[in-house]
């Protein structure tokens, strides 16, 4: 559990050679979207870096993150288990169970305290929800946190559901879910959403604050710029055809085939941040937009809640007709009644009239 | 995976892409030659559209020089049809990519003797001269 | 701190929802009441139709005659084009066609983004442009009240708000775009009680002085 040696010297025992570490190196730099002018450093302080003991926790969650997190291809997951972290529990990857499992984490967090890294998939119930909602070996999943937080020097929310509260939170909320920032006090976090997030941008999270040892430059969620620092739309390769004014209408109309524009099919490439269209997905195979479909935004918070994944960024998520109609209704209305009392008013004062002749008016002066 | 790549897609438009990644290309090549200061462009951080890459490493074309790296995985390099402009294609152990530079150098650096190494390389070499008890006339073993 | 897309949210939602609530209601209201009050009997025999001359009047006054045109030129053509351009960019941009198609169901083709985007600009201009005039021509400064200032102000805050979320010059994103929803609320829920009525009252006058022209058998 003790991790003496730093990262340069325990590759060197694993016999990689000086071309195989920059060559790591490179790819870390890729993988932190930092520019291979960045190598060099990235090599001197990984020679240096020693492995954080890692502490996995998943609350309520679909284990989306942890399927994207071991389709990492840069570094292998392996590399990251082995070489660059020390992953001391984690449910599903972990080969041990029940008390050993918990022993594990009660000892990681013991011999490292002050100095683990805290990664948590999945909300929690709050904690004036019923903690029954979700345990784990019969503690409470906000027990778990708050115990495990304590020694943390950060903690990592991987996942919409940890950083924003996800599906769990969407209305109504029957869990009363909280994202962990609402619980983390005055403990570092860094949120990593996405449902799930880019598989590269997890362990490359993960890499940077090995690496510098230090947390990354964020946005006001506290999100790395690194790599949610541009929008989807922004870094679109179909962005040329928003500009041109060609967007696909429907999936299967000539503007879907020739690839044009998905905003009038409901992508929120412009209101989402995060690193798809660079680091794409399935080893850089591709992401949602190249296959045709409008991204929905699932690295913002709130994105279940922010209306229909069909519907353009611009069209309200209500039932804005009813509310027209209603309205319109109720100021003709108003605006008749406003009438009829008007005309009341000019015929009683018709009614009243007294018709005065110039020669009587002089008469009485 | 072959069954996917199978279905036929229909890619209508030139996504314009790999021109403006040629242009930075250009630009580095030209400090190269007036400064010889060598760059590095990461493929893996453009917004490729489909077939944007095979189209950029196509106007690259094919130069003279092939280097193979064994080194957590095979690592390609090669000269393309522009001298000065190289690629070099990191994989790792499971041939996946992990990252594809366009080098603009004299020589790309991971194809350099590691200063590191050149270090540990004379006591390497004094090593070998001790054990082999004379490695004249005839060459060592390996 | 505001959390932008909540901002937003809140701008597209419950904040959309009263905006417009306000905005039917009022400009119902105001509609309703002019038309049931109508105009006085007109028990002189009539010389010729009300409706050919009153839609034909609709359109000759919309072009300034030759003389309004030689008196106050600057007027005609700044007035005119940024009232053409603010339609542009209100009714044929693509977004404002989809929030419209998804109230009120109907939809019509738009314009490429860039047209859009230039139109915008050059609205922007000539409404700047407007306000300077307004604010150096003597005649124009005397009889300029609060309510013109602030007509002028809610109908630039949708323009320079949307120029500025097409070309995303404020981080985050969210952020723009709630600016300029929240800018085109404010526009909506002050049209029905301000001057801005005229985007509908206009035609309707129009109709009815060409009415009574026409009905005395005179050209208008």
């Amino acid at each position: 559990m003790a991790h003496h040696k730093t990262l340069g010297e325990s590759l060197r025992a694993h016999g990689v050679s000086r071309r195989g570490f920059l060559k790591f190196c490179a790819a870390t730099a890729s993988m932190m979207a930092l520019p291979p002018t960045m190598t060099p450093a990235i090599a001197a302080a990984l020679e240096q870096a020693r492995r954080p003991s890692v502490i996995w926790l998943s609350f309520q969650e679909c284990t989306g993150c942890t399927e994207s997190l071991t389709r990492s291809h840069s570094p292998t997951v392996e590399d990251l288990i082995l070489d660059v972290i020390s992953l001391d529990y984690h449910h599903t990857l972990q080969a041990a169970s029940g008390e050993a499992a918990e022993h594990a984490r009660e000892v990681a967090m013991r011999e490292n305290f002050g100095n683990y890294l805290v990664v948590v998939d999945g909300s929690l119930p709050g904690p004036d929800s019923n903690p029954g909602y979700s345990t784990i070996a019969g503690i409470s999943n906000y027990q778990m946190l708050m115990e495990t937080l304590e020694g943390a020097a950060a903690v990592v929310a991987v996942g919409t559901c940890a950083a924003f509260g996800g599906l769990p939170q969407a209305n109504p909320n029957p869990t009363g879910a909280v994202a962990v920032q609402t619980l983390a006090g005055d403990k570092p976090v860094i949120n990593v959403p996405g449902c799930p997030p880019v598989p590269m941008v997890i362990t490359g999270v993960l890499a940077q604050y090995l690496t510098f040892g230090k947390l990354p430059e964020m946005d006001q969620y506290n999100r790395p710029l690194a790599f949610f620092g541009q929008s989807i739309h922004d870094r679109c390769y179909r962005r040329p055809f928003y500009d041109k004014g060609l967007f696909a209408e429907t999936f299967d109309d000539e503007g879907a085939r020739a690839g044009w524009c998905l905003y009038r099919l409901g992508c929120k490439g412009p209101s989402t941040y995060n690193a798809c269209a660079t680091m794409r997905w399935n080893a850089g195979t591709s992401w949602p937009v190249e296959a045709g479909h409008p991204c929905l935004g699932c690295s913002e918070p709130k994105f279940w809640d922010a209306g229909g994944f069909y519907d353009a960024l611009s069209v309200p998520p209500g039932d804005t007709g009813s509310t027209l109609l209603a309205a319109g209704v109720s100021g003709a209305i108003i605006g008749g009644a406003a009438a009829a009392l008007a005309k009341r008013r000019q015929k009683a004062d018709l009614a009243e009239r007294q018709p005065v002749k110039i020669d009587e008016l002089e008469q009485k002066l | 995976m072959s069954s996917l790549q199978d279905i036929p897609v229909h890619v209508a438009a030139e996504w314009g892409n790999a021109l403006p990644v040629l242009h930075e290309i250009r630009h580095a090549l030209e400090r190269l030659a007036e400064t010889g200061e060598a760059r590095v462009i990461d493929l893996n951080a453009m917004p490729f559209g489909p077939g944007d890459e095979d189209r950029l490493l196509g106007l690259l074309g094919q130069g003279e020089i092939e280097a193979r790296l064994d080194a957590l995985g095979v690592t390609q390099i090669r000269e393309t049809a522009v001298p000065g402009v190289w690629l070099v294609d990191h994989r790792n152990a499971d041939g996946e990519r992990l990252v594809l530079h366009v080098e603009i150098a004299e020589v790309p650096a991971i194809l350099r003797t590691q200063a590191e190494d050149l270090r540990d390389a004379v006591a390497a070499l004094d090593a070998r001269l001790a054990t082999g008890a004379s490695p004249f006339p005839h060459r060592p073993d390996n | 701190m505001i959390d932008p897309m909540d901002f937003l949210l809140w701008t597209k939602g419950p904040m959309f929802d009263w905006a417009i609530a306000i905005f039917a209601l009022g400009m119902l209201a105001r509609l309703v009441e002019i038309f049931m009050l109508g105009r006085k009997p007109n028990y002189a025999e009539p010389r010729g139709g009300e409706w050919g001359p009153g839609f034909r009047t609709i359109f000759t006054r919309s072009v300034a005659d030759a003389g309004t045109f030689q008196r106050a030129p600057f007027n005609v053509v700044i007035g005119t084009v940024w009232h053409v351009g603010f339609f542009i960019a209100l009714l044929l941009f693509i977004p404002h066609i989809e929030l419209i198609y998804s109230v009120l169901g109907i939809r019509w083709p738009g314009l490429p983004n860039p047209v859009v985007d230039a139109v915008t600009a050059i609205t922007i201009l000539a409404m700047i442009g407007a306000l300077i005039h307004r604010l150096r021509n003597p005649v124009m400064k005397h009889i300029s009240t609060f309510e013109d200032y602030l007509v002028w102000t809610v109908t630039f805050l949708p323009l320079i708000t949307g120029y500025i979320a097409y070309h995303r010059m404020i981080d985050p994103y969210p952020l723009a775009l709630g600016l300029h929803i929240l800018a085109a609320e404010i526009f909506l829920i002050v049209l029905p009680f301000t001057k801005l009525t005229h985007m509908f009252t206009v035609f309707i006058a129009r109709w009815y002085n060409g009415a009574i022209f026409g009905r005395k058998g005179v050209a208008s």
